[in-house]
């Protein structure tokens, strides 16, 4: 009877083994294709598209996208002062909200949290056309802070700073810190902020990753060049100078995937666990 | 204590003003602006004069809504969402099944987690535009690995079939996000009580007794959330229809947000079009969100209820217990 049993669990833990087995396979061969093919010339690729084995043409894809209108260093620098403008600011002005509706009461204080329920829901594209028509009036398109200050009201954020906050903060704390003389702004920055570090470490990776790979605003808003992010320089390959260059195309979807799947790797442990806390407190 | 902080109000203002300030400029100004602008004769590039269609005010609505390519734009969107949906759900229920059974202990679960969610966080520009190369043809990887495996006996061109366009569309939506999916709920079953699970197993509950008596139920609000934030994102689908295949083939994956892209950035730039429809999506999200919003507090305030009076009745039970 035992035997049978463990018999049984033997074998559904090997099915279950193979299963995931196979997902992951099929979640890393596209970006394994991705690397390999990065290395090889066009014409190889068109012989066999799939080789486990990289070849010698890296320097020549490479030249190659440069020399059309793909420039990464500048989508990448574009890419991480809107990244980084947008995480800071979001991640500041969120945990300031969220201090506002926890330490404070005020008449309005849960009207205004019932409000930023109801427009945590409300996707940017929806808003997109007017957002768009005001900033060309303000003749501010190709504006980078265009794209970065909208973060200050980030509603889910100050949603799951909130419910962070609630129990972590002690309101003690704050009233001794009060009978020292200290200010409420300097309270919350050296008494705050420390304690949400955590919850601000989560919050910052998403919002940091989100801004990454964020098309659909920037596509909108830029129109020069020198001021394209990395996501619209992605969309170039889709364009016609690349129809042809297979080698090319694949270098550059690697050389905008790689640094993430690198850091992805590095801090998985993190990102994994913030993924966690931000179905359980959503 | 009440009294005490009551002078300390104000400040809860001042906190909240700067954000609420750019919710004013950045969010509820552009989401009035793009309503009224459903309702003008704005179109073409660089134009910001308009005027009020005075003589009828519902004329963008009505084009919008009697567009053939916005019905199948808003068909196509449902039906991606839909079959996206329940695959991935299916899958990270699957996952979560096997990952949190004790019983099973997983070989190398920490490090399927993390191959399962990689997907999601690459650039979705990145992933379209890899896919569109992994079935190209006729020499993509994809027919590569076919023909020569034996099941196609000659390349197939995916890209220009309507229903291969979409399924890969649905299937790139799965791939993305099963593994986030996976994770939530996983932390969502971690997060029952093991003395519940316990109970059942003294009870003879077999694995599958336990996983839809025990854990599907407790993870109902979690389920919701899931629903909800995955309906949203999947109505608002945009880098992955836009540039795998541009929309096409004939509109196959065309979604709502590719079509008001087209419609206010391309072609005649039609900005009042494209207002409309957005102010269209808006009304079918804020109606559908509202059920499911009304559904996920009712059942966390019912469940918060019935948590309080069980504590009550269990420290009841102990005073009993103490005095006796």
């Amino acid at each position: 009877m035992n035997a049978k049993v463990s018999n049984k669990f033997i074998i559904s833990k090997i099915l279950i083994f193979i299963c995931c087995i196979i997902l992951a396979i099929l979640s890393i061969s596209p970006f394994i294709v991705m690397l390999v093919n990065a290395t090889r010339s066009t014409t190889e690729i068109q012989q066999h598209a799939v080789s486990f084995i990289p070849s010698t043409h890296l320097m020549s894809n490479f030249k190659l996208l440069l020399g059309k209108s793909f420039d990464p260093v500048v989508g990448f620098l574009n890419s991480f002062i809107i990244s980084v403008g947008t995480t800071t600011l979001a991640v500041y002005f969120s945990s300031m909200t969220a201090y506002g509706l926890v330490v404070y009461e005020w008449k309005l204080r849960d009207s205004f949290f019932r409000f930023i329920m109801l427009i945590m829901m409300i996707p940017a594209q929806i808003t997109l056309i007017g957002f768009y028509q005001m900033v060309y009036k303000i003749h501010m398109t190709n504006n980078l802070a265009m794209l970065i200050l909208p973060a200050i009201a980030s509603p889910s954020m100050v949603f799951f700073m909130r419910q962070y906050m609630k129990p972590s903060l002690s309101l003690e704390m704050i009233q001794a810190a009060r009978i020292d003389g200290a200010g409420e702004f300097r309270i919350f920055n050296t008494i705050a902020m420390p304690i949400l570090k955590p919850a601000i470490a989560t919050q910052a990776i998403f919002t940091f990753v989100t801004s990454w790979n964020n098309l659909f605003t920037p596509l909108v808003l830029l129109t020069d060049q020198k001021k394209y992010t990395l996501p619209i320089m992605i969309s170039l390959l889709r364009g016609d100078i690349y129809k042809t260059e297979y080698g090319a195309v694949y270098m550059g979807l690697a050389l905008t995937a790689l640094p993430l799947i690198i850091v992805y790797l590095l801090l998985s442990k993190y990102i994994i666990a913030g993924v966690a806390l931000g179905g359980v407190k959503g | 204590m009440k009294k005490k902080s009551f002078g300390y109000g104000k400040w809860g203002y001042i906190f909240c003003m700067p954000f609420f300030i750019a919710f004013l400029i950045f969010s509820l100004y552009p989401m009035l602006y793009t309503a009224f602008i459903g309702f003008t004769d704005l179109q073409g590039i660089g134009k910001t004069t308009f005027r009020f269609l005075a003589e009828d005010p519902f004329a963008n609505y009505k084009a919008i809504l009697s567009s053939a390519t916005f019905q199948t734009a808003l068909g196509n969107t449902f039906k991606i969402w839909i079959c996206n949906f329940i695959p991935q759900l299916f899958l990270a229920l699957l996952l979560t099944a096997w990952f949190t059974e004790t019983r099973y202990k997983v070989w190398g679960a920490g490090i399927f987690k993390v191959l399962f969610y990689m997907p999601n966080i690459i650039t979705a520009a990145t992933i379209a535009i890899l896919f569109n190369a992994l079935f190209g043809y006729p020499m993509g990887p994809v027919n590569d690995v076919l023909t020569s495996l034996g099941i196609l006996s000659e390349p197939y061109n995916f890209l220009v079939k309507k229903g291969a366009g979409q399924a890969i569309v649905i299937f790139i939506q799965t791939w993305m996000w099963y593994g986030y999916t996976m994770i939530i709920l996983t932390s969502g079953v971690l997060g029952i009580s093991p003395e519940i699970f316990e109970a059942a197993e003294v009870d003879g509950a077999n694995g599958w007794q336990k996983f839809w008596l025990i854990t599907i139920p407790n993870i109902k609000t979690i389920l919701l959330f899931t629903l909800v934030t995955s309906l949203i994102g999947g109505l608002n689908m945009f880098d992955i229809p836009k540039l795998f295949l541009l929309g096409g083939p004939d509109n196959a994956t065309l979604t709502t947000s590719v079509f008001i892209y087209n419609q206010a950035f391309s072609g005649s730039y039609l900005y009042n079009r494209a207002s409309a429809a957005s102010m269209i999506m808006l009304v079918i999200i804020t109606a559908i969100s509202a059920i499911m919003f009304y559904m996920l507090r009712d059942k966390d305030e019912e469940a918060l209820k019935k948590e309080r009076k069980r504590q009550e009745r269990l420290y009841r039970k102990k005073m009993k217990g103490e005095r006796v």
